[in-house]
């Protein structure tokens, strides 16, 4: 990878969170970086997404890369600008009853076994920490090391850094191909053009598929609502563990409760899943069936005022672990996407990951799992995107 | 038509007319701050007609209420951000 | 949170202001069953809001009596704040609850709004619109012995400054952004409707000649925690003036949130629509400010085109004489337009200091001008707050040249219990979150 060569030795294609913690790690180890959008950094799912750093633990692997992320924001933490609204806020899994109680205990042995410090609440010390929330939950597992942030300023700030350290950064730069070793875009004016370098990352999210084909990712709609500021009505994200009853593989719609205090004092409310191809339109039952969710464990909310609600998507799948790695298909072709609803926690570690596979050195975590050229379940929807 | 009934504003009795808007009546009694802003400016009505969000008030012990939407009714317990 | 009602009828109109009353009033003497919804606790839209029937002008008194005889039914002090075309459905808060109104036809007369610019100074307490000041006068507002300052554009101030002074206020600076030469020709090309002269005769006389000023300018307002004195300018002299009460804002824009809600084209700040007041959306149609502003007299027009379209069908004949008024509104919107344009000066007024977001605190110099609207919104928290961007979208349309963002449910910040009480839910498996 020659300095003198005119060419970039990596061009990254999509600048929201994961291609731009890639151009801030690539950058940093001094190589010539190129971040590309087809928008502008932090414009696609990245925008609106939730912005937590949560460990999860469906899978060991995913619990090692969500860890291991966390820790790189944590550090991050103390450099990042205030407009990132970042606040460690920390996560409960909520139990509705004994049954998730245990489970919670079980959740907590896992995390610890990663080195991860997590408390058991009863029902009493949930009461005290979240007041708001309806009485007769069980309890609830404390996660206080998760955060939150504001995706889109933590994105800029990430490309800011990369700009820093030499990055070009290119936006509303739309990429119609990707080849060995190559990267076509259209420029403002409708001609095309083509950048020639050593690695090519694409980090185009949910549009990774629609550049290198046969990557398995779809779209996966979600929706989301904000209220005006009440500071105070929750001070920690707050989860249901309801969903370790349900397995992943739903191919239909599906809500489950999760909101989260902002930095604001507004009250950013989730989830909801579903599979749909494209549509970005609002599902108003799924949106309602949400929303009475969230209700229902905290009553307060329904005296809030709601500002707006919308829809994302996550790129999703079928094992529910983001695809990392080289894409042995084309040459000098690297995959970072497929983070599904975790593109904002993981990103930090997935760059780390790419960085040591680029630079050809030891990797922070096992990387091999992350392959994107690692064997999958047969997708559980055919059709989209 | 212009019966006078009782409201209380930040904790004192207030004497206005029934029905009128309550944003023109906390005008008429010389409330100047509505609300606080995000960086803690004083704000007041701006559109008077509830789109700009300006004139909102805890109405009642509820938060963010557009108080030029609302008419004036007796027992009204209003908080605003007047010093 | 109560049970949801569904309530059914023919035709459903949002916005109760002429545009509205008229379209409700032809559709229902056509035999639909109409409801008309407004956030006011009258019949009357802003511009004929009043508390007591009698103080209206004959005109309107006309319109809303008509629009009982029909058998209009008014839903008042109701905000819509959802709905969708493809249902035919419009969700409808009220103090009693949230309801379904469920109807195949909407017809949208939401009106029009203030078109704010930013300058030193505009969020101090005591500046207000020209017509947020009207409307707080008509509800009751004291304005006795105050010193008022009216400024801006448009042919609203004359009005305002004249029902202020009326109420014992002392109109101590008028202020007109546009030149008396453009305003000469505005005024001379009106001959062919001599009442439009007449009122601004009659207004003028309300304000002191000494303190009418045409080509002047607010250029900043200062104060401590609410408006002292108001600076003001004609761009090459600048002077203040002591006031009570600053009244200011810069002509209307359409109010089009919820036609574009429902899916409808909007073009140069207006609902399109045909002749006959069709939105781009089958079953939807608009009329009065919502589609260009011009005046009562042409949303009337529009109204009863809308109402006697949407209750009699595509085949139905509509009258010639309202399509010569609704043209003549079409032309008069167009020549306002011209006329009252906000002049390059009010576009730079803005320090890197000013809050040009109002509900977000975003400052000026926050703002990169390379930016779209949509990065604004996403660095920068504009137009994110409770209003939507309805204050300083328009505003920063003309100073940034963003265009109107996307438009997203709920409209007008329901509390959520509200919002979500109208309809059953799927069943929905929990599943993971993040």
């Amino acid at each position: 990878m020659s300095s003198a060569t005119r060419h970039p030795d990596v061009v990254i294609v999509g600048a929201g969170v994961i291609g731009a913690a890639c151009a801030a790690a690539l950058s940093r180890e001094g190589l010539q970086v190129t971040l590309l959008d087809a928008d502008f950094p932090g414009g696609g799912s990245t925008g609106v997404a939730m912005g937590h750093i949560v460990v999860l633990d469906d899978s060991a692997l995913q619990l090692s890369l969500t860890a291991y992320s966390r820790a790189l924001w944590t550090e991050l933490s103390r450099e990042l600008p205030p407009d990132c609204e970042d606040e460690k806020r920390g996560t409960l899994w909520l139990a509705t009853n004994d049954e998730e109680l245990s489970a919670a205990r079980a959740k907590g042995e896992i995390h610890a076994a990663q080195g991860v410090v997590t408390m058991l609440l009863d029902d009493r010390e949930l009461a005290e920490r979240e007041p708001a929330l309806r009485r007769g939950l069980a309890g609830a597992l404390f996660v206080p090391d998760d955060r939150v942030l504001y995706p889109p300023t933590a994105t800029r700030y990430l490309v800011q850094q990369a700009r820093i350290r030499g990055a070009t950064v290119r936006v509303s730069c739309v990429v119609e191909s990707i080849a060995a070793r190559s990267v076509t875009v259209r420029e403002g004016n409708g001609q095309s053009s083509t950048i020639s370098t050593d690695a090519v990352i694409n980090a185009a999210g949910v549009d990774a598929p629609l550049l290198v084909p046969g990557l398995p990712i779809v779209p996966r709609k979600g929706h989301l609502v904000i209220t005006d500021r009440y500071p105070g009505i929750c001070s920690s994200e707050l989860v249901e563990l309801g969903y370790l009853h349900s397995a992943h593989s739903t191919t239909g719609a599906s809500t489950a409760f999760n909101v989260q205090p902002r930095a604001t004092g507004q009250i950013l409310i989730g989830s909801s899943r579903e599979l749909v191809g494209r549509d970005r339109s609002i599902n108003q039952p799924l949106l309602r069936a949400m929303l009475r969710r969230a209700l229902e464990f905290l009553p307060a909310l329904a005296e809030c005022s709601a500002l707006r609600a919308w829809t994302g998507f996550r790129p999703a799948t079928p094992d529910n672990l983001p695809l990392i790695g080289r894409w042995d298909a084309i040459e000098g072709v690297w995959i970072a996407a497929g983070h599904e609803g975790l593109g904002v926690t993981t990103a930090l570690g997935t760059a780390e990951i790419i960085t040591a596979g680029i630079l050809d050195r030891e990797p922070p975590l096992p990387a091999a799992p992350f392959s994107p050229m690692r064997r999958m379940p047969e997708p559980e929807l055919a059709g989209a995107p | 038509m212009s019966a006078l009934i009782e409201i209380v504003v930040d904790g004192r009795r207030e004497q206005v007319v029934d029905g009128m808007p309550l944003a023109a009546a906390l005008l008429s009694l010389g409330v100047t701050a509505f609300r606080t802003s995000t960086q803690g400016e004083p704000r007041a009505p701006l559109c008077g007609m509830g789109t700009c969000f300006e004139c909102r008030l805890t109405i009642n012990g509820r938060e963010h209420q557009r108080s030029c939407l609302i008419p004036c009714t007796a027992g009204l317990v209003v908080e605003t951000a007047q010093r | 949170m109560k049970t949801p009602g569904v309530v059914r009828c023919d035709v459903v109109v949002v916005g109760g202001g002429p545009a509205g009353i008229a379209a409700g009033t032809r559709a229902a003497e056509a035999g639909a069953d109409v409801i008309v919804i407004d956030s006011a606790a009258r019949p009357g839209g802003q511009i004929w809001r009043h508390r007591d029937r009698t103080s209206l002008p004959r005109l309107a008194r006309r319109w809303i009596e008509r629009s009982e005889r029909a058998g209009v039914k008014w839903v008042l002090e109701a905000t819509v704040i959802d709905g969708s075309a493809e249902q035919g459905r419009v969700t409808v808060t009220t103090r009693e609850g949230t309801h379904l109104v469920s109807a195949p036809k909407t017809i949208i007369a939401t009106g029009a709004r203030e078109l704010f610019l930013p300058y030193p100074g505009w969020t101090l307490p005591n500046a207000m619109g020209v017509g947020g000041a009207q409307a707080m006068l008509k509800g009751g507002l004291g304005v006795e012995g105050k010193r008022v300052v009216v400024a801006g554009s448009g042919p609203l101030l004359l009005p305002v400054a004249a029902a202020m002074a009326r109420s014992g206020a002392r109109i101590v600076a008028f202020a007109e952004q546009v030149s008396s030469l453009k305003l000469a020709t505005f005024g001379l090309s009106l001959w062919g409707q001599p009442e439009k002269i007449l009122l601004a005769a009659r207004y003028g006389s309300a304000v002191p000649v000494r303190a009418y000023h045409s080509g002047v300018w607010v250029e900043r307002a200062d104060g401590d925690r609410r408006v002292e004195m108001v600076t003001l300018t004609n761009g090459t002299r600048r002077w203040t003036e002591p006031c009570d009460l600053l009244c200011c804002s810069y002509g209307l824009v359409p109010g089009t949130e919820l036609a574009r809600l429902l899916g409808c084209a909007v073009i140069d700040g207006c609902v399109v629509v045909d002749a006959f007041q069709r939105t781009t959306v089958a079953g939807v149609f608009s009329a009065g400010e919502t589609t260009g502003v011009a005046g009562d007299s042409a949303s009337i027009a529009e109204g009863e085109i809308a109402g006697i379209v949407a209750a009699g069908g595509d085949s139905v004949r509509v009258p010639g004489e309202l399509h010569r008024r609704r043209n003549q509104g079409i032309r008069f919107a167009a020549r306002i337009a011209n006329t009252f344009s906000p002049r390059a000066e009010l576009l730079t007024l803005a320090r890197p200091d000013t809050v040009v977001c109002r509900c977000e605190d975003v400052r000026f110099g926050q703002l990169d001008p390379t930016w779209t609207a949509r990065q604004g919104k996403l660095y920068a928290r504009v137009g994110m707050g409770p209003c939507q961007g309805v204050v300083c979208g328009p505003g920063l349309a003309h100073v940034l040249g963003w265009p109107a963002g996307s438009i997203r449910p709920p409209l007008f910040a329901p509390l959520l219990g509200e919002w979500i009480s109208d309809e059953a839910t799927v069943d929905a498996s929990p599943d993971p979150a993040a």
